[in-house]
């Protein structure tokens, strides 16, 4: 054992605080409940972790149990607010409507949040009370301030919304490849150095074989943004079957906004359909709100832009383009985005009416800057969309964009019938 | 020398050496001493993620090592490879008239240590060091899933098999710094192996403070300027934020340039020291006046 060398866990617990131990599942289990992942190994290692901590210095003791229960800063919020909520001492206050620490609350259901207000002494009123600023948008919370409009999916007629499901899911196509830099052996390309001479030193040192390898590939990560804002409700349902059944089978990234950008991947990883659009719709505020396209490309470039476009991503926006906003803030922002993707694919579900023009203010900022521009009003156009995905070159770069002098009207408008 | 016993003796150690940090990042640095774990460090770019390795070695009295990651690093660049030049030199100078016996001993020879080359790895986990040395795995975020499924494994077991050797315990349990400036995410299972420390930009005085630590040559009032300058900016809707390295880098182009104040002029020719990105430049050019009015009342 190390000059630091761990102590036997079951030293641990000293007996002077026997009831430590229990109040500590209690918290995984208020964790758990709360959305973080509580699991009987991180349990273990709090333990552990306390053994080493004066407990009574109270940072000391939030850090420690940060450090173990914590694995993504987005989750820090959540854990703050169940420790104040957990550990604050009992306060007189509680049953006064003040809630003890720093007055965050837990994104619990509303039976949850009843069950530990009961267990914890407080008003269930009182561990719902939100404070929006200090939750990311991104947290599958619950929150009544916060609906904007709640949206009921099971409302929205969608004709054979089965039928295009069953279509999605068995859609032919894959996204394309693309070369990485990890190589594997293959009958052709460089010579690999390294099994070559293994090979030689079993022959005598002659270099008899020459091994070769090449880059391997993998398929490029989708990125998928999608309006739903109010004069998108008709195609959100669609969209969002869209995106459940290609994150079934592709490496998405899903974002959906109106006024502002909420991620969707995890909510979209559950395997049941209508579970998966249930939560989607209780997690996303502004649904069929308005649409503010800039500001929120504006919240995908620095918020997210650096963590899910790397690895050659594709970015699909679906949006009408009626944007409220200033054009010239969509363009900027667009732009920037357009040279942070491989390649940037805008769908527009009006493009597919009979005699529409791209002459929405939003839509003109936006032409210029995206490399496709396809529809996306029915199964037809989505499956051109996957064949164009599936067609998309293997090299690193961006050999896709027009090189010459390309201006707005050149740009490749496909409408499919 | 003994390593640190409690979280004030490790505080009081990273500022002797000029490193400025939270009292939770030394909480966090014990724990993970304590409970032999790594210690994953995740902030955005320019908060001191690495430096903060790299002084937990000095305060260790311990031997860096460090593996940069990057997209496609496998094992040949990470663990071990064999030395095949000298591998075949040798195999050569036996010459032609080896018999079959002498042969297979030779084989055995060149698939010893003495031609093994040792990446960083195995070195953290095989050597011979006083003190268990610190592995900095920095910048994991640009690797990718094969290596970070190898990582797992590793840090579980802190062990390599090499077939021709066997298998490589550890003798003594490194101490695991991995980083991350969070381009994409890390997979969970990995980061459940490990405890978790997120680090935030530091508010005005610790930043002050951190400038005068590092950047001594920059003047007090110099000092405070740029850093309430970075603070303004940090607020500002930028495309890349300025780190707690840019500061430094900034105080000390200033410092460079003869500076002890800050004004709009200075501020505009070396803004480049802290924004990388031309838009960025260009908001924040239009600004400069207010922005070095406020960091000079701040």
């Amino acid at each position: 054992m190390g000059r630091l060398g761990a102590e036997a866990p079951s030293r641990a617990f000293p007996a002077a605080r026997p009831d430590l131990l229990p109040r500590l599942g209690g918290f995984a289990r208020l964790l758990h409940d709360a959305g973080l992942e509580a699991g009987p190994r991180r349990l273990t290692d709090a333990t552990r972790a306390l053994a080493f901590i004066d407990l009574r210095q109270q940072d000391d003791f939030r850090t420690a149990l940060r450090s173990v229960f914590v694995s993504r800063k987005e989750d820090i919020p959540t854990f703050e607010a169940a420790f104040d909520i957990f550990w604050a001492p009992p306060d007189p206050r509680a049953s006064a409507g003040m809630l003890p620490g720093r007055g965050r609350s837990l994104p619990l259901s509303p039976e949850r949040a009843k069950a530990w207000a009961n267990a914890l002494g407080l008003n269930a009123s009182q561990m719902n009370r939100e404070n929006p600023a200090e939750f990311p948008a991104s947290s599958s919370g619950y929150s009544a301030e916060e609906l904007l409009r709640h949206k009921d999916f099971d409302e929205m007629t969608w004709a054979e919304t089965e039928q295009v499901r069953r279509l999605l899911e068995q859609a032919p196509w894959r996204v394309a490849e693309r070369r990485t830099r990890r190589l594997r052996p293959s009958r052709t390309g460089r010579i690999d150095l390294r099994r070559s001479a293994r090979h030689a030193i079993r022959s005598s040192g002659e270099l008899i074989t020459l091994f070769r390898r090449k880059p391997r590939v993998r398929r490029r990560p989708l990125v998928l943004i999608s309006d739903v804002s109010g004069s998108m409700e008709r195609y959100s349902r669609l969209l969002m079957i869209f995106a459940h059944a290609i994150a079934r089978r592709e490496d998405l990234e899903a974002f959906v906004f109106s006024t502002r950008l909420t991620r969707i991947t995890r909510l979209l990883r559950q395997r049941d359909l209508d579970r998966a659009l249930d939560t989607v719709s209780k997690s996303v505020h502004d649904f069929s709100g308005g649409t503010r396209i800039g500001d929120s490309l504006g919240d995908f470039n620095r918020r997210w832009a650096r963590r899910v476009l790397g690895h050659g991503a594709v970015v699909i926006i679906v949006s009408d383009g009626w944007d409220r906003g200033d054009p010239a803030h969509l363009s900027t922002e667009l732009a920037h985005l357009h040279r942070s993707a491989h390649r940037l694919i805008w769908l527009n579900p009006l493009l597919g009416s009979e005699g529409y023009e791209p002459l929405t203010r939003g839509m003109a900022a936006a032409l210029p800057h995206c490399d496709d521009f396809l529809t996306a009003h029915n199964v037809h156009a989505l499956e051109d969309l996957g064949r164009l995905l599936s067609s998309l070159p293997r090299s690193p770069g961006k050999v896709t964009r027009r090189e010459s002098g390309r201006s707005d009207g050149e740009l490749r408008i496909r409408k499919s019938t | 020398m003994s390593g640190p016993q409690t979280i004030e003796d490790i505080e009081s150690r990273l500022r002797e050496r000029r490193y400025i940090g939270d009292r939770s990042l030394a909480t966090s640095i014990f724990l993970a001493l304590k409970l032999q774990k790594p210690l994953f460090i995740e902030g955005e770019a320019g908060v001191g993620k690495t430096e903060a390795a790299k002084v937990m070695a000095e305060v260790l009295g311990a031997r860096l090592i460090r593996l940069q990651c990057y997209e496609g690093i496998d094992l040949a660049h990470a663990v071990y490879e064999w030395n095949y030049p000298r591998q075949l030199l040798h195999i050569r100078l036996m010459g032609e008239g080896t018999n079959k016996t002498d042969r297979l001993v030779a084989e055995r020879e060149i698939f010893s240590s003495e031609f093994l080359l040792r990446r960083p790895l195995l070195d953290a986990i095989d050597n011979d060091d006083a003190t268990p040395p610190v592995l900095l795995i920095d910048e994991i975020d640009r690797s990718d899933e094969e290596f970070e499924a190898f990582l797992l494994e590793l840090l579980s077991d802190f062990q390599v098999s090499i077939p021709e050797i066997g298998t490589i315990k550890a003798r003594q349990v490194p101490f695991v710094v991995i980083t991350s400036n969070r381009t994409r995410e890390v997979h969970d299972a990995l980061k459940r192996r490990c405890l978790y420390h997120w680090i935030d930009y530091p508010d005005l005085d610790k930043e002050v403070e951190i400038v005068r630590a590092r950047a001594p040559e920059a003047a007090d009032g110099l000092a405070r300027e740029v850093a309430a300058l970075v603070q303004g900016l940090r607020g500002m809707d930028l495309y890349k934020v300025p780190g707690v390295a840019e500061t430094l880098d900034w105080a000390r182009s200033l410092a460079a340039l003869g500076a002890t104040r800050i004004d709009a002029n200075l501020v505009s020719a070396t803004m480049g020291a802290a924004l990388k990105y031309q838009e960025d430049l260009e908001r924040v050019r239009e600004q400069v006046p207010a922005l070095v009015e406020k960091a000079q009342r701040a």
